[in-house]
Parts: C-alpha cells; sequence; structure tokens
C-alpha cells in the first residue's frame, strides 16, 4: 500500500509520520512536496502537524493555497483515504475538507501532555482496530487544537457519527470534546492528537499504530 | 541611530572618546591605533572592533579561566572554539550540543529575548551539520511575589515555547528556580543537542583565494545592532533606552534555514568549505571568525548585503543582530549550485564577496573602502584580562553552621514542596512540545530527559542544573557540586555522563568576589569533568549580570549529556507499584548550610559546605550505573533540593502511591541535601541479589504501599500524613 506525506515549508511532524508508517507499520511511504501537483500513485495521503508556512495569517490558511491542494481535493472526491494530523487538520478545515474550525486553546498557552482520548466510532475506516469506547492514550501538542463550529454542523456530525474521537479530559476547550472528526463520507479524518507519535512502545504507548492498521486493514478489504 | 553623512570622524572618535561608549577602553583604543593599524579608525571600524573585542565575543576577561577547563579524552571529535561541540557516540556518530544565555536581552524583552536565544543555540548546533533533536533550558528569576518577575517567567516561557514548538524541535527538558538573587537579572539559558554521521562534520571557515562568500536567510534590519557590547555591559535603571538592542525572531525562518543548510552540508559537502551562523555581533563576527581561522582575509560588498530597511550605514549593516542568518564559503563558480538549493527551500541567498590571500578585512560600500583591516586583528588580537584573585572576605569568615528546628516535619515538607524551585514545573513544560521528532523517551519531569537515536538501541540522557546557593557558599566545591547534580541526573536515567556544555552567568569581572567565584567554580567543576571523563566541550560566558552594582549568586550552568549504550538500561525516577522496597543510597548528614530549607526558614543563605566528595560522589554513581545495568531497580531518583523527603515524595506522586517505613536519620535530616545521593525501589524478588550488590552502602527505609499515606519512623519523630495533600501542594506551588 502506498502512502503519502505531504510536507508544506514549516511541517514539522513530516517525519515522524514517514517512519510510522515506513518503520512501525511496515509499509511504503513517499515524502511529497507542497509544490507538487500529482498524488496519482498514493492510495493514502497523510497531512502532517507543524506550522506550515509559519501559521502566518492563520493555521493552515496559506497552506490551502498550495500547488498540491488541487491533488488533495482531487483525492478527497475521488474518496481516497486523507488523514490531517493536527496541522493538517487545521489546513483540512480551512480548506473546507471537513466542517468547523480549530481556534486557539482556552487558555491562550499551547498544551504539550498525554491525554486519554474515547474512541467514539469504531466502524470507520481509521478506527476498525479499537474497541468501541476504547480509551486510548496519545500526546497532543497544539496552540490552536480548540475544535469549533455551530450547533447546526454538530448536530450533523452526531448524526452521521463523524465524531470519531474525543477527549476524557478536555484540554482546549473544544466544542464537546473533539479530538477528531471525518467528513460526511468517512474517507476524510482530521484530529488533534498524534497517533504518529505513540507507534513503539518505548515511546509510551503503541495505541496511534492501530490507526495506521485499521488503514491497511479497510484497505485490503475493499 | 546616526546617519551616514553625521558619522562622526576619526579625530572625533579619538577626541571624544567615543568609543568608551561603545566598550571600548583608552588602552584598547591605544592598542588598535598604534600596534594594529597603524591610524586613526573610521566609525565603521571601531565599531567592528568594539562588537569583535566585547566580552561576548571575544571572553577577553574569562580566557584566563576557560583555559582551565579540561576538555580532553576520548570521545572528542571538536571541544570549545567552534560553534558547538562535538563527542563521538559509538556507530560513526557524534553528538553536538551547546549552551547559550540570552540574559540580558530577556530582561528588556522578555518574549523575543528568549526566543532568539533558542534560535541562535540552534544555528550553532546545525552549522556543524547536525540535525538538532532536542532542546534544554535552564532559568532563574527572582522571587515569584513580584508581578514583574511573573510576567518575565511568563514571557520567557511563552518565548521558547514560541521559538521550538514551530520549528520542531522537541523542549526536552530543564530547571527552573527563583531567588531574590535574580531580581533584576533573570537567566536564560538554551542548550541544543544535535546529531550527526561523523562524515558529515562541517567547519566554520573561509579560505581559497577568490572563493564565495555566501549570505542566506532572514534581512539584514536595524534590530539587535551591536547587541554584543549591550550584552557585555551592566544594566542600570535606564535599560529601557536599550530596547532597540532586542531581536526578533522567526522559527519559520529557520526551520527552512535549518532543512536547507543540512541538506548543503550533507550532500553538497564538495563545494562548501565552510559555513556558520551569524550570532552576536552578526555578520563581522561570522565572516571574520571564519577568515581568521584560516588566516585568510575578506572582501565584502555591503550594497549586496540584502537590506530590511533604507539608509543603513555600513556599521549597522556589520553590527546588526537580526536573526536566522547564516554565512557560508563556496568554492568559486559553484555558487549558483548553492544558491539554486537554498531557493528550492524558499530562502534567498546571495554571493556577498569573496576571500583574499591578503589576510585584510576589506568592506566596500557605495563604491568606497569603508573598512580595510587585518582580519586578525578583530578575533586574535583582542587582549587577555588576568584578574587577581582573591578570595573574598565573606569567604573568611563563615558563620556557624545552620541546623533547622523542625516541630513538625509534615507541615514542613507540605510547605517545602509548595516552594516555586521545588514545585511541579508541570504547568511550564506543558507549554513545550516535548515530542516532536518522535524520539522522546523521558520528557520534562524526570531526573534527565531521554531521547533515543533512532534506528538504534542506544539513547542520550540529557540535564542541565547548577545550585547557585552552593558556588556562593564555597566556588570550587559548588563548581564540583554543579557537575555531580547533573552527573546524578543522567546516571539516575540509567546512562553514563559523556561531556558537558555550560553557561558562565556571573557579574561584574572587575569585582574580586565575582572573578574569583567564576575561577573557583570552573576550577572545580573541571576536576569533576577529569574524574567523570566527561570533558567541557563548549558553552559561553555571560558577565555583567548585575543591575545598579547587585550581581547575581554566581551561576555556572552545566548542559549535559550522557549516553545510554543499551535502552534497556533507561530508569525512571517513580516508583511503579506498591510493596516495593525503598533504599536510600548514599549518607546523609547535617548539610543545611545553602539548603532550601535554610532558605525556607531563615529567608537567606549562609554557612559553609561540610561533607561532599567527589570521590564518594563518583563510587555511589557507579553503584546506581551497575545496579540499573544488572536490572536490579525498579526507579532511581536523585537527592537533591529539598532533600529525602522531597525526593522520596516525588518519585510517589506520578503513580499515587504511600510509603511505611523506618529510618536512621533524624526529622531534621529529613531536609538534608547532603550530596551523592539516591532513593531508589525495588522489587522484592530482587532483593537479595540488589543487596549482594550494593553491600553496606545502602539503607533499606520501607516500602511503597498503594494506601497514599506516609508513615516514616525517624530517630526522634515521625513523619506522618496524607500523600494527596501533599502532591496538591507541590503540583499549585507555581500557581
Amino acid at each position: 500500500m502506498n502512502f503519502a506525506v505531504v510536507t508544506f515549508p514549516g511541517s514539522n511532524c513530516d517525519n515522524d509520520l514517514y517512519y510510522a508508517v515506513k518503520d512501525a507499520l511496515g509499509e511504503n511511504c513517499t515524502m511529497v512536496s507542497s509544490n507538487e501537483d500529482s498524488l496519482d500513485k498514493y492510495n493514502v495521503i497523510l497531512i502532517p502537524g507543524g506550522f506550515s508556512f509559519g501559521d502566518y495569517l492563520r493555521s493552515g490558511a496559506i497552506a490551502n493555497l498550495a500547488p498540491i491542494m488541487k491533488s488533495i481535493k482531487q483525492a478527497a472526491n475521488d474518496g481516497k483515504i486523507i488523514v490531517g494530523i493536527c496541522n493538517g487538520f487545521q489546513i483540512l478545515t480551512e480548506s473546507n475538507l471537513l466542517p468547523g474550525s480549530l481556534i486557539k486553546n482556552n487558555n491562550m498557552q499551547f498544551v504539550s501532555a498525554w491525554e486519554k482520548i474515547n474512541v467514539q466510532n469504531n466502524n470507520s475506516v481509521f478506527t476498525n482496530q479499537y474497541q468501541k469506547e476504547e480509551s486510548i492514550n496519545l500526546p497532543v501538542a497544539h496552540g490552536e487544537g480548540h475544535y469549533y463550529c455551530d450547533q447546526k454542523t454538530l448536530k450533523e456530525l452526531k448524526a452521521n457519527k463523524q465524531i470519531i474521537f474525543t477527549y476524557k479530559d478536555n484540554p482546549n476547550g473544544s466544542v464537546d470534546d473533539i479530538a477528531g472528526i471525518t467528513n460526511k463520507q468517512g474517507n476524510i479524518l482530521g484530529m488533534m492528537p498524534h497517533p504518529e507519535r505513540a507507534v513503539e512502545k518505548i515511546l509510551g504507548s503503541k495505541d496511534g499504530l492501530r490507526l495506521f492498521q485499521s488503514i491497511l486493514k479497510s484497505h485490503v478489504r475493499s | 541611530m546616526l546617519k551616514e553623512h553625521m558619522e562622526p570622524t576619526p579625530e572625533d572618535i579619538k577626541n571624544k572618546k567615543l568609543y568608551i561608549d561603545m566598550g571600548l577602553s583608552e588602552y584598547e583604543y591605544d592598542l588598535i591605533v598604534n600596534k594594529l593599524i597603524h591610524r586613526l579608525p573610521n566609525y565603521t571600524e571601531i565599531g567592528l572592533y568594539s562588537g569583535m573585542w566585547s566580552e561576548h565575543c571575544s571572553y577577553k576577561n574569562s580566557k584566563q579561566i576557560l583555559k582551565k577547563f579540561w576538555s580532553d579524552g576520548s570521545r572528542v571529535i571538536q571541544g570549545p572554539g567552534e560553534g558547538a561541540g562535538v563527542l563521538d557516540i559509538n556507530d560513526n556518530q557524534a553528538v553536538v550540543f551547546k549552551a547559550e544565555s540570552h540574559n540580558h536581552p530577556s530582561f528588556v524583552e522578555p518574549y523575543e529575548g528568549a526566543a532568539t536565544g533558542v534560535g541562535g543555540i540552534i544555528r550553532d548546533i546545525f552549522s556543524m551539520g547536525a540535525k538538532p533533536i532536542a532542546s534544554l533550558d535552564s532559568l532563574r528569576f527572582g522571587n515569584l511575589s513580584k508581578p514583574r518577575n511573573r510576567f518575565l517567567l511568563n514571557q520567557v516561557v511563552s518565548g521558547i515555547a514560541g521559538y521550538g514548538n514551530c520549528i520542531g524541535i522537541p523542549t526536552v527538558g530543564g530547571e527552573i528556580s527563583f531567588d531574590d538573587t535574580y531580581d533584576g537579572n533573570p537567566l536564560v539559558n538554551v542548550m541544543c543537542v544535535g546529531i550527526m554521521d561523523k562524515k558529515d562534520l562541517a567547519v566554520g571557515q573561509s579560505k581559497g583565494l577568490g572563493n564565495s562568500i555566501i549570505y542566506v536567510g532572514a534581512k539584514t534590519g536595524r534590530d539587535g545592532i551591536n547587541g554584543a557590547t549591550f550584552a557585555s555591559s551592566q544594566f542600570s535603571k535606564e535599560e529601557e533606552s536599550d530596547r532597540s538592542a532586542v531581536q526578533v525572531g522567526d522559527p519559520f525562518m529557520e526551520k527552512l534555514l535549518v532543512d536547507a543548510c543540512l541538506d548543503i552540508i550533507k550532500n553538497h559537502s564538495d563545494i562548501l568549505i565552510g559555513i556558520q551562523d551569524m550570532g552576536a555581533a552578526g555578520i563581522v563576527s561570522s565572516s571574520a571568525e571564519m577568515a581568521a581561522k584560516a588566516n585568510s582575509g575578506v572582501n565584502l560588498n555591503l550594497d549586496l548585503v540584502p537590506k530590511r530597511e533604507q539608509g543603513m550605514t555600513p556599521y549597522e549593516i556589520m553590527l546588526s543582530e537580526s536573526q536566522e542568518r547564516m554565512l557560508l564559503c563556496v568554492k568559486q563558480g559553484h555558487e549558483q549550485e548553492v544558491i539554486n538549493i537554498f531557493n528550492e527551500y524558499n530562502l534567498n541567498a546571495i554571493t556577498i564577496g569573496n576571500v583574499n590571500d591578503d589576510g585584510k578585512y576589506r568592506l566596500s560600500f557605495k563604491n568606497k573602502l569603508v573598512c580595510d583591516i587585518p582580519t586578525n586583528s578583530l578575533v586574535d588580537d583582542v587582549p587577555e584580562y588576568k584578574h587577581p584573585v582573591i578570595k573574598p572576605e565573606r569567604l573568611l569568615n563563615t558563620s556557624d553552621d545552620f541546623i533547622p528546628k523542625i516541630d513538625n516535619s509534615y507541615e514542613t515538607l507540605l510547605k517545602i514542596l509548595s516552594q516555586p524551585t521545588i514545585a511541579s514545573k508541570e504547568n511550564i513544560y506543558r507549554q513545550y512540545d516535548s515530542r516532536v521528532q518522535a524520539n522522546t523517551v523521558l520528557a520534562p519531569g524526570s531526573d534527565a530527559a531521554v531521547v533515543r537515536v533512532r534506528h538504534t538501541n542506544k539513547s542520550l540522557s540529557m540535564t542541565t542544573d547548577c545550585n547557585s546557593r552552593y558556588i556562593y557558599l564555597d566556588p570550587y566545591i559548588g563548581g564540583q557540586i554543579a557537575f555531580a547534580e547533573a552527573a546524578r541526573n543522567i546516571v539516575a536515567s540509567g546512562g553514563k555522563p559523556i561531556g558537558i556544555t555550560d553557561c558562565l552567568n556571573f557579574g561584574n569581572p572587575d569585582d574580586a568576589d565575582s572573578y574569583y567565584s567564576m575561577d573557583q567554580s570552573v576550577a572545580g567543576m573541571s576536576e569533576a569533568c577529569k574524574l567523570f571523563d566527561a570533558p567541557v566541550i563548549g558553552g559561553n560566558v555571560s558577565l555583567y549580570n548585575e543591575t545598579d552594582g547587585n550581581a547575581i549568586y554566581p551561576t555556572p550552568m552545566v548542559g549535559m549529556v550522557g549516553l545510554i549504550e543499551n535502552n534497556k538500561n533507561i530508569t525512571t525516577q517513580d516508583a511503579k507499584d506498591a510493596d516495593d522496597l525503598v533504599y536510600l543510597i548514599g549518607n546523609t548528614y547535617d548539610d543545611f548550610n545553602g539548603s532550601q530549607i535554610q532558605k525556607m526558614l531563615k529567608h537567606k543563605i549562609s554557612g559553609r559546605i561540610n561533607h561532599f566528595s567527589l570521590k564518594e560522589e563518583y563510587k555511589n554513581q557507579n553503584i546506581i550505573h551497575h545496579v540499573i545495568k544488572n536490572q536490579l531497580v525498579k526507579s532511581v531518583h536523585d537527592i537533591s533540593e529539598g532533600g529525602l523527603g522531597v525526593a522520596l515524595v516525588e518519585s510517589l506522586f506520578t503513580n499515587n502511591l504511600g510509603f511505611s517505613g523506618k529510618t536512621k536519620i533524624s526529622k531534621e535530616q529529613l531536609f538534608s541535601e547532603t550530596q551523592s545521593r539516591f532513593v531508589v525501589t525495588v522489587s522484592e524478588t530482587n532483593q537479595e541479589n540488589f543487596e549482594k550488590l550494593i553491600k553496606d552502602n545502602a539503607e533499606l527505609i520501607g516500602y511503597t504501599t498503594n494506601n497514599n499515606q506516609i508513615k516514616m519512623q525517624l530517630n526522634n519523630g515521625i513523619l506522618s500524613g496524607d500523600m494527596a495533600k501533599l502532591k496538591k501542594a507541590w503540583k499549585e506551588g507555581l500557581d
């Protein structure tokens, strides 16, 4: 299976994702510059965390204008699997591939900590290797991770089971403790916690690995 | 700022002694005129000397002392003198690390001062060819009851977080303490650690007639002009007018620089002659140092330097400390190749000059030669000052030993845990991304941070430490203790110290007390380095840490790196389970002089440092290393500020455990800070093997429980109470 990690200037979790896929999952992985304009060769597109374009203007706002975004949107329409983590999630909401937006944490401070994450929906292509309502350990590291959406959107997210992950102890003020959501079609996931930092025992948790294994499993099934 | 047409003439500079305000003495000015250039220097030239001859760049007041540092050892690939030191860590890999202070800028503009401190030290690491893998800090502030100190703390922490998080280098550890002595002079020391393949080692040099000097990165602006001189002077109440001397950082630009420069160093070493960052004293320090190192000279055309502002004078261009700039020396004919690579990373690069063969440092500006002086006069001809080493009066007549009076040891423990210096720093390190790069094994909150080396079975352990109260009371022994405490952190995590960097934070070197403290603490540290085979491979000096004549406690911060040869040896400070045995390693005496309990009860420190033996320290650390290697311990925590009481409960907090036991020490000694001690937990099944190995070097003081109570029978009383209350006091101490 071919994974792509899209690297924007200022991405800083791109290598971590690459190693998670290559070493821990054992699948093919390629770094693709945000200046390129095709993602045809890849089955799964990963958008890493970091500070794309220095988070200038607004996190994700400038990245949304990068050449690669056209192919990401195309891949989204084609039903390819797309995962945006942290800044990647911000880019996905900024480009309207996911609803809502991510704003400054409630206490206005960056938060870096292990969080207990509840798997709300284990029927998604991203979570089929987790138990329903399983509590997993993943690190978060963000200054703008407060997920915000209006009531109408929230209702839809709930009705369509798009809320995949929630925080046990909300670290940022997110609406309904939301930590990760999918689009309505279920092929795009955005999440603030970092599964790629939890793929080996030595790093403190392997709970993130099953997210990548879920994707692999879904692909094999389909 | 002075406009070009208003620049003083060489005669004005001489007659009005304008060089004095630039930090040069009459003696130094005469030396330049009579011995080095044999004419009167113009404004640009005297500006270059003032920057290059500042303490910050030249170490003219500290060189005599720095020579005492031991910097040999089998692992040393590069000792002091380059951007950062380099040590062999086997497998054809090397670790590169260095610490730097940004005290003065952080006092004036704490967010940017701290942020650019991080940026500066990162450039030192990747300019050697190493990928930065971790940062640590060492911070000192005055009492938090003053709003100004609280403001400084919050802003400095935000600045470190803002820069480190964005650039994607995990801030994995550090230490903070608070004392009135830092009231007008906070200390902001930052350390960066990098890893490289030995073959990728780069150097800061320019040589080879006609080879090109390439400038890359941010444009040059009027920020931080002659900041090196600013950092080498004392503060007064008028410090507000110095605000323009602080630089502004852009971590996004630096991220691009890291990636691009490492690409060039790794993949284009055939055309790269040298690379160095533009740190203190900006373009002049990097270009002059690179040329002087190879006994060559350079011609630079200042019209070509990318500028952010109009009308900048040569003085301003050369001494600007704008951030995120690098200087490269590249083989003639290959300039475009290098520029193209930078462009791919969205960076602007341009050739601004070339290497000459007559050793001159020549600057042209608007078709005029504005500087023509020997390059090595800027770097190698700086006078060195030897100050007399005189033991100050206060150290000749020390006061009596302090013994605290403790009525209720539980209440005292509760109080000491809530002291900001002792309390949990979680509120601070929660703001640092400590896990980016996905190699962090032990993050902040541990004795030492541990970062694994990907694709190997080894890790690096790292820590910063310095108890300045001990240095103040006894600079020589205090220096040894600063090293020993850092080493104890490394050993507790499962590593062996392999080298140190330092930031020597002191007051005015013309003051006998300051100079004596620096001389003796360095001697003490160096002695320890030798015994532990952990050389000093670099660092920096920050003098003049005084405001209106009040100097800080001498604070020679130690930044130490250790090697964990096998990841199975990584050990944490947290007791893991109930019913494990708890041992105290090392003897406990009445060591209260300079302790946290003395500070808490008496609001000042006094007395001598009584029981410290480097040999004993070495022995106990080896014991710990041995029991870890033999997998006999479940946790190891070093004992430092606050003594056994604090160390024991700290190790119980994470897993909400309790303790029950009995010890020979007194309720007062619960707070003694005798050095060379550890508290460890051992499972019952390992008791026999552990005790066989450790012989009479440990005292079994009890066992862990799951009832969340602490109960310890002491030789003259009992420590008894609720653990949850202790944890709450410790957690909320910084609020």
